[in-house]
């Protein structure tokens, strides 16, 4: 995994999207948008009555981490990912509204996988609990929606080089099956 | 009776809660630097670098090692000869939460209820096990737990035909099961024996245990390592990307149980383990 890092801007570029695969090490620049739980529940809920989701998510990225306050004079406080298998039932839909990326922790459903090949979209995990490290390539955030959700909120950041790894691509490619395999001892 | 003040309480409470958001301790950071030193995967090894090095930042910088700060569980034995003054235990505890949350900048996590959804906005209610024991101290150990690895937990109530063999099983499955999910490498709390709710609290117990200490029961002890050789064998690996490192220690606690039973629990605790202890 050490060597090539490939550098990706956000909002996400189509044919970025097609060259990225399972294994890549990435470095994120640019704007990402903040959601988990709630506020997929709220964005699905606009999209289906036909009204505008709070940011338009045709190219975007959507990083689920719910972070903790900032210190006075901070940008965020800490900032890793969530779990994102808890968003998997509402990202099909998502990805046909024109998401193109998702950042988080854990592996998909298949459900998911098959809607990030039909819709041309990756997932990106980032490394779990590592929120203080994370913290320090955001350079700032705004909420722009959702304010009552609390640390729920959906927040708009614009990173600089966020490490984290491809793992699902639009081909099917997937690290957690891939690097398990290689690993296991039967 | 030797008297202990509510607001005594209220700030060991506060302390904990604040203390260990930012301070891994010594134990798991240990048993991330031994991981690291074994792990065969190159991923697997950045991985555990960016943990260590992540553990340094947040006790340098007093940043929250992760930002799911967690519910705010205690296990608290009190003296018999121990009385608290000016209200009850599980007042002051609460209060601790609330003020600790905030001063700290932690994450308020809970909601007041499972569907409506409605965050709190202080972190309370705490989950508070209170055992009395002889003497006139209180002792208050903290832990908050995480959602990811929290619910990948699991209980069965196997069947005393299911023996040793069972309980390995169950155990190796649901860490199977619960693959990239709970932020591997993981702690496996196992509560074995009791009823339906004993294993479950017994599970969630065993996790405040030293990581790397033997268990002193012998026949547990080497159930403990035969449960962790299995479970190292799946390969799931640091963040579930493949490696050596799914597990760092396996807890059991036992406890006598019903001739029909044989109850097992599975706790899972992730590498940001946020715990600490005072007495009082």
């Amino acid at each position: 995994m050490s060597g090539t890092i490939i550098r990706v801007e956000s909002p996400l570029a189509e044919e970025a999207v097609e060259s990225l695969r399972a294994g890549d090490v990435v470095r994120i620049s640019g704007v990402i948008y903040t959601a988990r739980d709630a506020a997929h529940k709220r964005i699905v809920e606009a999209l289906d009555a036909g009204q505008a989701p709070p940011f338009e998510l045709a190219g975007q990225i959507v990083y689920y981490v719910g972070p903790t306050p900032a210190r006075p004079g901070e940008v965020i406080g800490s900032a890793g990912p969530t779990t994102s298998y808890r968003m998997d039932s509402y990202t099909p839909r998502l990805l046909e509204a024109g998401l193109k990326g998702m950042i988080g922790k854990g592996n998909r459903s298949p459900a998911a996988v098959e809607a990030m090949k039909r819709f041309r979209a990756v997932y990106f995990a980032a490394v779990g609990g590592a929120g203080a490290l994370i913290s320090k390539r955001i350079k700032s955030s705004e909420i722009i929606a959702y304010e009552d959700l609390g640390a729920e909120a959906v927040r708009r950041l614009v990173v600089e080089d966020f490490p984290a790894i491809v793992a699902n691509d639009i081909l099917g490619g997937d690290i957690f099956e891939a690097g398990r395999k290689k690993y296991q001892r039967l | 009776m030797r008297k202990i003040e509510f607001q005594t309480i209220v700030d060991a409470a506060k302390e904990l809660c604040a203390r260990s958001a930012s301070d891994l301790p010594a134990d798991m950071e240990r048993a991330l630097a031994a991981a690291r030193a074994r792990e065969i995967s190159p991923a697997g090894a950045e991985i555990l670098d960016a943990l260590l090095e992540n553990a340094r930042v947040a006790r340098d910088e007093k940043r929250p090692i992760c930002q799911d700060t967690g519910v705010a569980v205690f296990f608290i034995e009190k003296g018999a000869e121990a009385v608290v003054a000016g209200g009850t235990l599980t007042d002051a505890v609460n209060e601790g939460v609330r003020r600790g949350y905030e001063e700290a900048f932690l994450r308020k996590s809970i909601v007041r209820g499972p569907l409506d959804r409605v965050n709190t906005k202080d972190n309370t209610p705490a989950v508070i096990h209170l055992e009395e024991v002889p003497g006139d101290r209180i002792s208050i150990r903290f832990m908050a737990k995480g959602g990811g690895c929290e619910n990948m937990s699991r209980l069965a109530m196997l069947t005393p035909a299911d023996g040793r063999e069972g309980v390995i099983r169950f155990v190796v499955g649901a860490v199977d099961a619960a693959g990239a999910n709970p932020c591997p490498p993981i702690v496996v709390g196992v509560g074995m024996g009791g009823t339906f709710e004993v294993a479950a609290l017994l599970a969630k117990k065993s996790l405040f245990r030293e990581i790397g200490s033997p268990n002193p029961d012998s026949a547990l002890d080497s159930l403990e390592r035969e449960i962790l050789e299995r479970i190292n064998d799946l390969g799931i690996g640091p963040q579930g990307m493949g490696g050596a490192a799914t597990a760092l220690a396996v807890h059991v606690l036992s406890h006598p149980c019903h001739i029909a039973s044989l109850p097992v629990a599975v706790n899972i605790e992730c590498h940001a383990h946020r715990s600490a202890e005072v007495v009082l």
